[in-house]
């Protein structure tokens, strides 16, 4: 029974680190049919935002009786500096590929390379500074009333907004790198984020010790599932986005703006790999390359899941996760101690993560001999293009 | 019609002077290094021809031809260290006795036979890309669904060859530059100096090769899956065997390139099957021009000939350069270098610049059998 329990806590804390990671991944899938090969580099985004928080909250006066709550406003800061880095993405490259995925796949790679080196050559405050200036340059339109953005003097209006964010952006960088020394310099060497007191240490339950770090994982991962169900289910623009999934030339007809539904998704699917970055951050230490570890993984789940089918993500990621502990782990060996020493050995074989992770793929490679479109495939009568 | 397509051959024709000329040329113009290098960007150049082939013929995007290329590559140094293991103790390779291994692996035997290490260099490459391609393809697995099983089953592999320390040497990978080949030193300079020779002798067969699979009517029906595979399952073909084939077939080049590579780098290891490596490929290609095979040649050798310069002088800026790259390439320049300049690229520069007069009708009325504008 204990055995059953911690193999299960094991198997859903690997498995709710996949699910928030591939989450943005699924809906933009589901969506328009692109593999953003940059979604790891969008976490790794979110993992230094932790960062910068986190030295901020440390070194400005009048934030630091509030330093153990800094992982809930890095959650935050995490969605929205991964939002509008794939927003950013989706208007100036994703846009111009629509309709060949394999094409998007490429570029997507190409921004991943880019935003890598990036943050190994760019100090972060100054980085922090031009996502300031990203930020406010893409959203202040939305605040200006439309007569204004329609009018004669529109070019003007855009470029002053451009201007001001510039200026916003130019004086965060250089706050930033004033105030806190650690980031006014670029450096490749991998970063650690320290948990706040209260996450340190574990709960102990019927003798099994849940790591604090864990459950918080697995309890952003279900607020970001929810908030996503949430989402989709309950408000208009997360039925056009159903709509748009479902069926895009129909939903175009009908009125549905299919431009901002594509921004929108984007946008929250990235976010949600900025939140991603968070958990992955608690986890380990966080560098250029934090994000590729995960991203594998995310599309297994997508292929395993089924297209645009939220339950075959979940469901996905949580027996991935659950597989994971059980080969990884040789928990076989545990509960059945005197099986036929052919098989032991086989067991004892793939034991390590690394071999677990080559007997999944030959387990999903099998599942997709009898059901090639995954889990849930999408119903429907289109012809396949 | 004719004068275009008498211009396409005419700047191949030139092309491959070009090529012919600098191959013969580099061996007395270029230090030893830089030889070197220029015959393992040709090893790389077969393995770019089997990307052309599968994505720019068939249209299927494959990020796992690191898999192949290493197998390869891992043939032969199993054969060359078996080869000049004799005096070790055991009669195995030397890393055995640090993970006190004393009884030589039962795949390595066959290794020891030069015909069978020859012959296994592209065959297994070959079949397991076969079956494994056999099996993807079966379930009408296609687009982005094939690309990312294809990098799955890559860090799968990558995975399988790092961890087995007993079997392979694992992360640490297998040395050849320090055995022994016909009583020399596979690292020393006479022996680069075949394989340099080698290498630019395979690129060409390897080229004619592709060039004779695509000419034919297999090559229209590997054109008609790219564009439209429902249509070709509706008119009676299979497209299930043709895909198997030919992706088999890039298996068998990316292992001789991969050998080919291994000895030259005097190194095999798993980082041969990282996933960038394996992107890479398919960029060399995408700038070339993918649907043009030299295009693949001319990619892979320039691509890798700037990428050893730039990382040379300003070791930070080439993750930027290939990163823009990979966009421009597909954003501005979907049919690459050498695609664009054959479907008359040049010729609207010309226009652009006001060299060329601009034609108000076809050039098959206005332009003469010379290429002039007729007044």
């Amino acid at each position: 029974m204990q055995l059953f329990l911690e193999c299960l806590f094991n198997g859903v804390a690997i498995g709710s680190v996949l699910l928030v990671a591939a989450l943005g991944l699924a809906i933009v899938f589901g969506l328009m049919g692109v593999i953003n090969l940059a979604h790891g580099e969008l976490m790794m985004l979110g993992a230094y935002s932790t960062y910068i928080t986190q030295l901020i909250f440390k070194q400005v006066p009048f934030l630091k009786p509030f330093y153990d709550s800094y992982v809930i406003v890095a959650i935050g800061i995490a969605f929205l500096v991964s939002g509008t880095v794939g927003i950013l993405l989706e208007r100036t490259v994703i846009r111009r590929l629509y309709g060949s995925p394999l094409e998007t796949l490429l570029a997507t790679w190409g921004v991943s390379l880019i935003l890598q080196q990036f943050v190994r050559s760019v100090p972060l405050a100054y980085a922090s500074g031009l996502v300031v200036a990203l930020f406010f340059g893409l959203f202040s339109p939305l605040f200006i009333s439309d007569d204004l953005l329609s009018g004669t003097k529109s070019k003007l209006i855009r470029a002053c907004t451009w201007g001001f964010s510039a200026l916003l952006g130019v004086s965060t960088g250089g706050i930033l790198s004033s105030l806190v020394s650690k980031l006014s310099r670029a450096s490749a060497r991998n970063v650690d984020v320290t948990a706040p007191s209260w996450m340190r240490g574990g709960i102990d339950l019927v003798g099994i010790t849940f790591p604090k770090t864990r459950l918080l994982i697995i309890l952003i991962t279900l607020i970001s599932v929810l908030g996503v169900i949430f989402f989709l289910d309950k408000t208009a623009w997360g039925m056009r986005i159903r709509a748009v999934t479902q069926n895009r030339p129909m939903s175009d007809c009908l009125g549905i703006s299919t431009e901002t539904v594509d921004i929108i998704t984007f946008g929250i699917g990235s976010g949600l790999a900025g939140v991603a970055g968070v958990a992955v951050s608690l986890l380990g230490s966080v560098g250029p390359n934090v994000g590729g570890n995960y991203i594998v993984g995310c599309f297994m789940v997508v292929v395993l899941g089924g297209v645009g089918n939220l339950l075959g993500t979940i469901l996905a990621s949580f027996s991935i996760g659950i597989m994971t502990d059980l080969i990884g782990a040789g928990r076989l060996l545990t509960i059945w101690p005197d099986m036929p020493s052919p098989l032991a050995s086989t067991i004892d074989f793939f034991a390590t993560t690394s071999m677990a992770r080559v007997m999944i793929f030959a387990l999903i490679v099998i599942f997709l001999q009898f059901r090639p479109t995954g889990m849930f495939p999408q119903k429907g009568r289109m012809v396949e293009s | 019609m004719s004068i275009f397509s008498t211009k396409k051959s005419w700047i191949n024709l030139t092309i491959w002077v070009l090529i012919i000329a600098l191959i013969i040329a580099a061996p007395s113009l270029l230090p030893v290094f830089r030889l070197n290098l220029l015959g393992r960007y040709l090893s790389l150049a077969i393995v770019a021809l089997g990307v052309d082939l599968i994505w720019g013929f068939t249209g299927m995007l494959s990020l796992g031809q690191g898999i192949f290329f290493a197998l390869g590559g891992y043939c032969a140094a199993m054969f060359l260290q078996l080869n000049s293991s004799g005096e070790f103790p055991n009669g195995i390779p030397e890393f055995f006795g640090l993970y006190g291994v004393e009884k030589l692996p039962f795949f390595w035997e066959p290794f020891k036979s030069s015909i069978f290490t020859l012959i296994s260099i592209w065959l297994l490459p070959a079949i397991i890309a076969g079956l494994l391609g056999y099996l993807v393809f079966r379930n009408r697995i296609k687009g982005v669904y094939f690309s990312i099983l294809t990098q799955a089953a890559l860090l799968v592999f990558f995975n399988f060859f790092n961890g087995q320390q007993k079997l392979i040497n694992g992360t640490n990978g297998l040395k050849t530059d320090v055995t022994q080949l016909f009583g020399q030193m596979v690292g020393s300079e006479i022996m680069q100096r075949w394989f340099f020779w080698i290498s630019a002798i395979l690129v060409i067969l390897a080229w004619f090769f592709a060039r004779w699979i695509v000419r034919d009517r297999f090559g229209n029906i590997l054109i008609g899956i790219r564009d439209d595979e429902a249509r070709v399952r509706f008119t009676g073909y299979n497209p299930v065997i043709f895909k198997t084939i030919i992706f088999s077939i890039a298996g068998g080049l990316a292992g001789i390139s991969g050998a080919l590579y291994t000895v030259q780098s005097g190194i095999v290891s798993p980082q041969f099957m990282t996933v960038p490596f394996s992107i890479e490929m398919v960029i060399w290609v995408a700038v070339g021009g993918r649907g043009t095979l030299l295009g693949a040649i001319l990619g892979a050798v320039l691509i890798n000939y700037a990428k050893s310069l730039v990382s040379e002088a300003l070791p930070a800026s080439w993750m930027f350069i290939q990163g823009g790259l990979f966009i421009l390439v597909v954003t501005a320049l979907p049919e690459g270098v050498l695609g664009w300049i054959q479907k008359g690229g040049l010729k609207k520069v010309l226009f652009l610049i006001g060299i060329n007069k601009k034609l108000e009708t076809y050039p098959s009325l206005e332009v003469n059998e010379q290429g002039e504008v007729k007044s």
